[in-house]
């Protein structure tokens, strides 16, 4: 299968790639020397992070969905820059990782099934809570929801999850309470909303007093003080995924006048 | 097999024998080594390390305080932000009512340890008041020996 020769992978930052481009990184310099340059010239590199939507292939990087090139240039939090696709979806694929929202479907003896939204459902033991030991079980029902991370996650095995981190801790995972109202978004928007520096977030947290789960699979759970607060946080934040700034500013000027 | 009356180097001839044709038998790649470059590029499926997303969890004007306190915790983690650690932890009781309730504990529960003897000792002073002059009569009990 022979590809157009590839383009180099810094022109295409920010412009649409399609399945099949090839991406190629600048070469190094003796990649198979060990020395280190020292100097001005070229700094020892780190480690280049792919993300998801691209692969590793012979000279360079493969793309695999369709959608925006986006770079992080070398900074100080992951040794190297990054690249990765920013593409829209709606259907979830499991990662490992990942934090996200499930509902228990079935209890089968010490393993729930939760439904993430994959094509498989999750299972995660009932050890895995903080504190569960075999004789002081959690107490979870059919129905319940749980915010945990998956612990494997590939196309070979059924997902599983936890709800503790890797210390033992619970940090914010487990059952989430009463109440509260579940919906589903795309991929795309939780993304947006769970970025840095969120406008949306910060706008709605002017509003009222409210409480806010978002799960990597598209789910989000949102509980205020009354029934009508809950609904107006649901519908601005499915909303907002087509509105521009400007209308959604209009929509809460209105909102906090009332 | 069980050859015992072999001599050492016969088992040697024939260690060596069966070295040759298991090595002929051995299938090898007749490949050169490959040099497996470090390679420079990490795989990564997930979004979390490519944009830096928060934590999921949020609560906003304290209406879940236990979870402001988290997203302060783990923001802070990703940002790697240094905040200064206060010494003292916030106390939910003050330092006033922790001595005394302290010294009204230690005493009941000292009394649950004492012996039945020392006990009623005790219920003695308690009756008569604070009278530390005088001597505790009944200290400690000796074996009145029977008399004929």
């Amino acid at each position: 299968m022979a590809a157009g020769s590839g383009v180099a992978a810094e022109s295409c930052v920010g412009q649409v790639v399609l399945p099949g481009d090839v991406l190629l990184l600048p070469v190094h310099p003796e990649e198979d020397g060990e020395r280190l340059r020292l100097g001005a010239g070229a700094a020892p590199r780190g480690r280049l992070l792919c993300g998801p939507g691209l692969r590793r292939c012979a000279g360079g990087l493969l793309v695999t969905k369709c959608g925006l090139l986006r770079h992080r240039p070398a900074g100080g939090g992951a040794a190297g820059g990054a690249y990765w696709v920013d593409s829209q979806q709606k259907r979830y694929v499991p990662v490992k990782g990942d934090h996200v929202i499930g509902i228990v479907t079935a209890k089968a003896g010490d393993v729930f099934k939760l439904d993430v939204g994959g094509s498989e459902q999750a299972s995660l033991s009932y050890l895995a809570f903080e504190g569960a030991t075999k004789r002081n079980r959690p107490n979870v029902q059919v129905g319940d929801l749980i915010y945990g991370q998956f612990l494997v996650a590939n196309k070979d095995m059924e997902p599983e999850m936890v709800c503790i981190d890797s210390s033992g801790r619970s940090s914010g995972m487990g059952i989430i309470g009463q109440d509260g109202f579940l919906f589903k978004v795309s991929l795309g928007l939780i993304r947006k909303l769970l970025a840095p520096k969120c406008e949306i977030i910060q706008e709605l947290s002017q509003l009222y007093p409210f409480e806010l789960v978002l799960g990597m699979n598209g789910r989000i759970w949102v509980k205020a003080k009354t029934v009508q607060q809950t609904l107006i946080i649901v519908n601005i934040l499915e909303a907002c995924e087509y509105m521009t700034a400007e209308q959604r500013k209009q929509a809460l000027a209105k909102l906090s006048g009332n | 097999f069980m050859q015992r009356g072999l001599d050492s180097q016969t088992k040697k001839l024939l260690e060596e024998e069966e070295k040759k044709i298991i090595s002929e038998e051995h299938w090898y790649l007749d490949l050169p080594d490959l040099k497996e470059k470090e390679s420079f590029i990490i795989e990564e499926r997930s979004f979390m390390p490519c944009e830096d997303l928060l934590y999921g969890r949020m609560s906003f004007k304290g209406f879940n305080p236990e979870i402001e306190k988290l997203m302060i915790q783990m923001n802070s983690k990703c940002k790697e932000e240094e905040i200064e650690v206060d010494g003292k932890m916030e106390a939910d009781v003050s330092d006033e009512e922790m001595a005394r309730r302290y010294e009204t504990l230690v005493g009941t529960i000292g009394k649950k340890f004492l012996r039945k003897r020392d006990q009623r000792v005790l219920q003695d002073e308690d009756e008569d008041g604070n009278s530390n002059t005088r001597p505790s009569k009944k200290a400690k009990k000796k074996f009145l020996k029977p008399q004929d």
